[in-house]
């Protein structure tokens, strides 16, 4: 068997698996980001902290992104846009699935790149039709992959990439938010 | 003991369908004194847990069990309810099974090396336990199935017995394993709007290359992967049934058939929240996973017809259509307003062990044993999905599971002598 190297440590995730089998509460991680108005509609989001395998924890040190709206929106243009953020979530989770999936499964990757494109009718952020829903109504990722696998294996490693992972699921399926003043 | 003494025999066999009953063939084969206690009548969840239209997927020249087999004018037939119901019948006369009807098991404890059985007709002894009551004892349902209102009815596949019992509206059929797609397509067919949400499936053609896809599935050697050879057997025991239905014109049902019936898709059920359902906005990925396995299996297929000179003997290769995406699959439905009258939940079953107190239950209600040998000394089960092989789901893979657990108890019954 020639050695795969994707950087992904698959092994320490599968031993992580079986280990939490039987561990269920060590698998509870919380995920935070605080945000702090600026102005206008530009806002500074800072990440750094979060909760998993029964203790605090820390990324190694803090992400901080501006989150505003462009010109067209007659904004300040300091960032993204927040919608555009989900899509920076997505195409992020795809890609590192396909890399895992890729690792697993012993095939070498030469290149991977997502293209998302979520189209959003920004009617309904305006009021300017009641049917029309605030969210993006479809999202489309495309995958150009150079990899050492037939069309067949790739096409698997982006369907097994969906299934597992978190923003896919966060994104097609309905998830409670309670949003609340301190 | 106080009172009179417990019945004793040596093994008990709990259920008298096809499993125990194989069970029961090889104990007497070895003169293994035993009992089969059935709550009902022989193959009492063929009888009374079935829709009416049901056939079995197997073809009938797979339906073979120890001893017996079909030797009718149709072997690529499928079996209706009563003629299964009739074979399992024939077998526990055949087989002289000492079955014992009505009598149903409420207890299970181990009483030092033997284990005390209570049953609605008395007590028994026993030194081993072979349990057969089935894998399917209750529908599966979700938890928001409590939040749909109440105006909509509700039914399992087994309260379900054809489409005349049902409103006239629109039927919302949730789940795309065999059960699933059967009652899509045979509600649709009565003139019902049927929505089908759709999550992970198992997509196979009815036939390939000529010959049944379960006729491949065996010669190929497929359904003899051995349970401990697999790389996920959680997942492989977890399964849902394929999409396949035994009709005598031997046709394909998957989510293309339902389409071009007219069935409307939706994703897989996520949850109910103002009296909407909500459904998944990951319908294409479903079906794109369904699309890569039956292909992976198809080229195994290929593979070995190629490798063992059998190519000549079967119609020439065949890929299928990918399966078609609605333009737009709705990702919710207002349940209260009319349009579903009746929710029917194909969305699994599960076993119950609810008599059983021995700790050999895991914490998501499955038996925890290795290849039928429970984790509990002379606990023996069989005819649960992937038992010792692939085959294991279907009755006709019942006689190499039986005779090697039923080995395996004779085994431990030499041991302790």
């Amino acid at each position: 068997m020639t050695t795969v190297t994707n950087g992904v440590n698959v092994q320490a995730l599968l031993d992580a698996r079986e280990v939490l089998k039987g561990a269920p509460e060590a698998a509870q991680f919380t995920w935070r980001a605080s945000a702090k108005w600026n102005n206008g509609v530009h806002s500074t989001i800072n990440v750094q902290s979060f909760f998993g395998l029964g203790e605090e924890q820390a990324h190694q040190e803090e992400s901080v992104f501006e989150a505003d709206h462009p010109e067209v929106f007659a904004a300040t243009d300091k960032g993204i846009t927040p919608i555009e953020y989900l899509i920076v979530g997505l195409a992020s989770c795809l890609t590192a699935g396909v890399a895992s999936v890729a690792e697993n499964r012993g095939i070498q990757l030469r290149s991977v790149e997502a293209t998302v494109e979520g189209d959003h009718d920004i009617r309904g952020i305006l009021g300017a039709d009641s049917d029309v829903r605030n969210g993006y109504n479809d999202i489309k990722v495309t995958f150009t992959i150079d990899a050492d696998a037939s069309r067949q294996e790739i096409e698997a490693l982006v369907a097994q990439s969906q299934k597992r992972s978190a923003v896919f699921d966060a994104l097609t399926n309905p998830t409670n938010v309670t949003v609340e003043v301190a | 003991m106080t009172g009179q003494a417990a019945e004793r025999v040596t093994a008990v066999v709990i259920g008298a369908g096809h499993a125990g009953l194989a069970a029961s063939q090889f104990l007497s084969d070895r003169s293994i004194d035993h009992v089969v206690l059935e709550r009902g009548e022989v193959a009492n969840s063929w009888r009374r847990e079935r829709w009416d239209s049901l056939r079995l997927l197997t073809p009938n020249w797979q339906c073979r069990v120890p001893g017996l087999r079909y030797e009718g004018p149709d072997p690529d037939g499928y079996m209706t309810m009563a003629e299964i119901t009739e074979f399992i019948d024939r077998f526990a006369k055949v087989s002289g099974a000492p079955v014992r009807t009505s009598t149903n098991v409420t207890a299970v404890r181990r009483a030092g090396d033997d284990y005390e059985i209570r049953t609605s007709d008395g007590e028994v002894r026993c030194r081993t336990v072979v349990i057969a009551s089935g894998a399917c004892n209750r529908p599966a349902l979700p938890q928001f199935a409590g939040a749909v209102p109440t105006a909509v009815d509700q039914l399992t596949p087994f309260d379900y017995r054809e489409p005349d019992q049902l409103s006239d509206a629109g039927v919302l059929v949730v789940g795309a394993s065999a059960t699933g797609v059967q009652l899509a397509a045979e509600l649709q067919q009565s003139g019902r709007p049927v929505t089908l949400s759709v999550g992970e499936h198992v997509r196979l053609p009815r036939t390939y290359r000529g010959r049944d896809v379960l006729w491949w599935m065996d010669c190929s050697g497929v359904w003899d992967q051995r349970y401990d050879e697999l790389d996920d057997l959680t997942r492989a025991r977890r399964l849902p049934s394929p999409q396949l239905v035994g009709t005598p014109q031997r046709t394909t049902l998957d989510i293309n058939a339902l389409t071009a019936l007219g069935v409307e898709l939706v994703g897989r059920w996520a949850t109910v929240r103002d009296g909407r359902a909500l459904f998944s906005g990951g319908l294409r990925n479903m079906f794109s996973l369904a699309d890569l396995k039956m292909e992976r299996l198809l080229d195994t297929f290929d593979e070995w017809a190629l490798t063992t000179g059998r190519d000549s003997e079967v119609g020439p290769s065949e890929r299928f259509a990918p399966t078609r995406v609605p333009d737009s699959a709705r990702l919710q439905l207002d349940l209260e307003s009319g349009e579903i009258r009746t929710i029917i939940w194909a969305t699994g079953f599960r076993p119950d062990y609810g008599w059983l107190d021995v700790p050999v239950v895991d914490t998501k209600g499955h038996l925890r044993h290795d290849g039928g040998v429970v984790d509990s000394p002379g606990l023996y089960a069989l005819g649960l999905p992937v038992l010792r092989r692939r085959k294991s789901s279907f009755i006709y893979g019942i006689e190499d599971d039986a005779r090697e657990v039923i080995d395996h108890l004779a085994r431990y019954l030499a041991g302790h002598r």
